[in-house]
């Protein structure tokens, strides 16, 4: 099993996304996660997807989305020619005197606290999928109320790779 | 004009001819219309029949078969027609009606989420949302339909919208997708690669797959394997494409094909999959074609290429498009003494049937009809045993077609496939082979060719069980036969006598041919009865 990013160029029409995982699911292909949002361009919609499978598996999840009819492009997020992103919301139970511990660990990894309670805390923080798991391993002892996690999101480095729409 | 009026005048410019399907208020708008049309339409007596039927005329005229049908129990009905359309890539174009726009996701009457719930069963769907995109849609949804692997496309159209005003109507000449680009062209290194293992071959064989036909590449495929003297067989859907007698014909593969088939392709050095997507029973052991063998992979659709088995060469594009640039390629094998070794395995290896004289041998059923049909013959055989010898014992001549539902195994398609192939070429002679319990799936659709006028020639064959499946448990579970007796099944002289049907029957093998020739010659509708072995095998 290995895990691969894909970015994926698709039409942006009603359905697109359920398109695509209705095919994840009823082939039985693993998404770890999946983003979408509008391009530039409103036509398009941007999809990134976290899958997992071996190498089999992984070139028939890419030729099966290609296959879709509102697929521009599919291509593989390589990891050192990329950059990928995760944000993360989280709610902490924290009294005020835990604050300035809660607030130090969030300093050092380059969050921000976006909600201060009388007993809690949310914090933002932005980064790759390993930075988040060790945020939120580094929280230990702080009770998690609440997490949002985006999913990745992701675009290859440089101008090479770049799909320029008529 | 209105949305309904537009939709029938999208039909129109597609030279649609004819419509199947089956009414019901949120369709009623676009059936109000059509009778201003010279599109004719064709009741069906259950849904699922207006999909085989459009699948039948899409089979033999090349294009998209279309049907019509109201929304909720309607839609979900026609699913089964559908998923069997997709499985062998037939054309169709499905038009649902759905309940006005407002209302959807609300659960009122007749409401059922038709595009949602064909998901996985159709190339494209669309659930319109303004009447002026109907002509954009219609255009599309043909193109799709019938172009790189074709398959069906469904358009789920609201009343309201087939209601709403139409301002202007353009039909548009060109499609503009953006993301659906079909490969058409064969990549032309592949193709070079491809020659230069022929040219080492010492083994070839080529694999006729239900892509040949769809692609219009039989007689391409067939001149190919001529001109370098190289064998050939087909999968159950590829039977059709060439005829059963020629030289280099060496049977159908797979777990129900002949033994000295599945021995050549394990035998060869280098395979040629044309059209044919290494399917579980076609190809039970994907391993066994690609160990130390080259395996060459033609598909229109990549996503068939290392899906089941990984191929040495593979190569995208349409069969005929390929096919042409092979055929202008030169290079020079010697087969000669590898088809003189099949030849002997086809001897060697021929089943020989001990068939009971108490009743009628499939084998030399099919034989006698077969040879006595002509050229340009349609044969439409059902799901079963009935299937399984068809495929065995089925004389192809040089024009004659066999459709069978092949990838979904759906029971019943052969009687409404067999009224949708007369309608598309009525000239031609079209004859139906199913089992007892095929028939009792369809055989409220004799209503239908009586009414249409549609000539019918029924075969079926009755051996009171569901074969297959007894065949089943007769090797899996030790006879322990379970849900298989087809006890209780009409009087079918007295049945198809209240459609006016004419009847004819076969005990045994005395007087075989002159009932086969009365039958073939009746005008009037008519079904022939042959008794079957109840306890036949289809392998022995």
């Amino acid at each position: 099993m290995q895990k691969k990013v894909f970015s994926l160029l698709a039409n942006n029409t009603s359905g697109v996304l359920s398109r695509i995982s209705g095919l994840f699911s009823r082939r039985g292909y693993n998404i770890e996660s999946i983003t979408a949002g509008v391009t530039a361009d409103p036509r398009y919609t941007r999809i990134t997807i976290v899958t997992s499978g071996d190498d089999e598996v992984l070139e028939q999840i890419e030729k099966q989305v290609a296959k879709l009819e509102d697929i521009q492009v599919i291509k593989e997020l390589v990891p050192d020619e990329s950059v990928y992103r995760e944000l993360a919301l989280v709610k902490v139970r924290c009294a005020a005197q835990e604050r300035p511990s809660v607030i130090a660990i969030t300093d050092i990894f380059r969050g921000k606290i976006v909600d201060v309670a009388a007993d809690s805390l949310i914090i933002e923080i932005t980064g790759g999928i390993e930075k988040i798991d060790k945020f939120l391993n580094l929280l230990e002892g702080h009770e998690i109320l609440e997490l949002a996690r985006t999913g990745m999101a992701g675009l290859s480095r440089g101008i090479e790779n770049v799909t320029f729409l008529p | 004009m209105i949305g309904a009026e537009a939709i029938v005048k999208c039909l129109e410019e597609e030279g649609v001819k004819y419509v199947f399907g089956y009414p019901g208020v949120a369709i009623c708008p676009f059936y109000n219309s059509i009778t201003e049309s010279k599109i004719k339409t064709v009741l069906v007596r259950t849904e699922q029949s207006a999909a085989h039927a459009a699948s039948g005329l899409a089979r033999i005229s090349g294009k998209p078969g279309v049907c019509a049908v109201t929304s909720g129990p309607g839609a979900t009905n026609i699913i089964t027609g559908i998923a069997t359309a997709y499985a062998d890539s037939i054309p169709l174009i499905v038009i649902t009606g759905q309940v006005k726009s407002d209302l959807i996701g609300s659960d009122v009457f007749q409401e059922a989420d038709i595009t949602g719930a064909v998901e996985s069963f159709v190339k494209y769907s669309y659930l319109v949302k303004k009447a002026d995109e109907l002509p954009r849609i219609f255009k599309e949804a043909f193109h799709i339909a019938n172009t790189g692997r074709k398959g069906p496309v469904l358009i789920d159209i609201p009343i309201d919208i087939q209601q709403a005003p139409v301002k202007s109507f353009k039909y548009p000449e060109t499609v503009n997708l953006r993301t659906y680009k079909p490969t058409v062209k064969g990549n032309s290194a592949q193709i070079k690669k491809v020659i230069k293992e022929l040219n080492r071959s010492a083994r070839p064989i080529i694999c006729i797959g239900g892509g040949v036909q769809l692609g219009g590449a039989e007689d391409l495929v067939q001149s190919f394997a001529e001109k370098h003297g190289i064998p050939f067989v087909t999968t159950m859907m590829g039977i059709g494409t060439v005829p059963t007698d020629h030289d280099l014909y060496f049977g159908m593969v797979g777990n129900n094909g002949k033994p000295y088939a599945n021995k050549a392709m394990n035998e060869a050095d280098v395979i040629m999959m044309v059209g044919a997507r290494v399917a579980d029973r076609a190809i039970s052991q994907p391993d066994l074609i690609t160990k130390d063998k080259v395996l060459i992979h033609i598909d229109v659709d990549p996503a068939e290429i290392g899906k089941n088995a990984v191929s040495s060469i593979p190569l995208v594009g349409d069969c005929k498009a390929i096919f042409e640039d092979l055929n202008s390629e030169e290079f020079d094998i010697d087969c000669t003494k590898w088809v003189k070794e099949l030849k002997k395995y086809k001897k060697e290896l021929c089943p020989v049937r001990k068939p009971d004289k108490k009743y009628v041998d499939p084998q030399g059923f099919i034989d006698i009809l077969t040879n006595k049909l002509n050229d340009t013959a349609v044969y439409v055989a059902d799901v079963g045993q009935n299937q399984i010898f068809s495929c065995a014992y089925v004389n192809i001549k040089d024009n004659t077609r066999f459709l069978t539902s092949g990838g979904m195994g759906t029971m019943g398609y052969s009687i409404p496939a067999a009224l949708g192939a007369k309608l598309a070429d009525p000239k031609r002679q079209v004859v139906c082979v199913c089992g007892d319990g095929s028939f009792q799936m369809s055989m409220m659709e004799l209503a239908t060719f009586r009414q249409h006028g549609v000539q019918a020639k029924i075969i079926v064959f009755n051996n009171s069980y569901l074969g297959m499946v007894r065949e089943y448990q007769h090797y899996s579970y030790k006879d322990n036969y379970s849900m298989v007796s087809l006890d209780g099944s009409p009087d079918l002289e007295k049945l198809v006598s209240a459609y006016d049907f004419d009847y004819f029957r076969l005990e045994n093998m005395n007087g075989l041919e002159k009932t086969i020739d009365a039958f073939i010659k009746d005008k009037k509708n008519c079904l022939l009865e042959v008794m079957i072995d109840p306890m036949d095998l289809v392998k022995q």
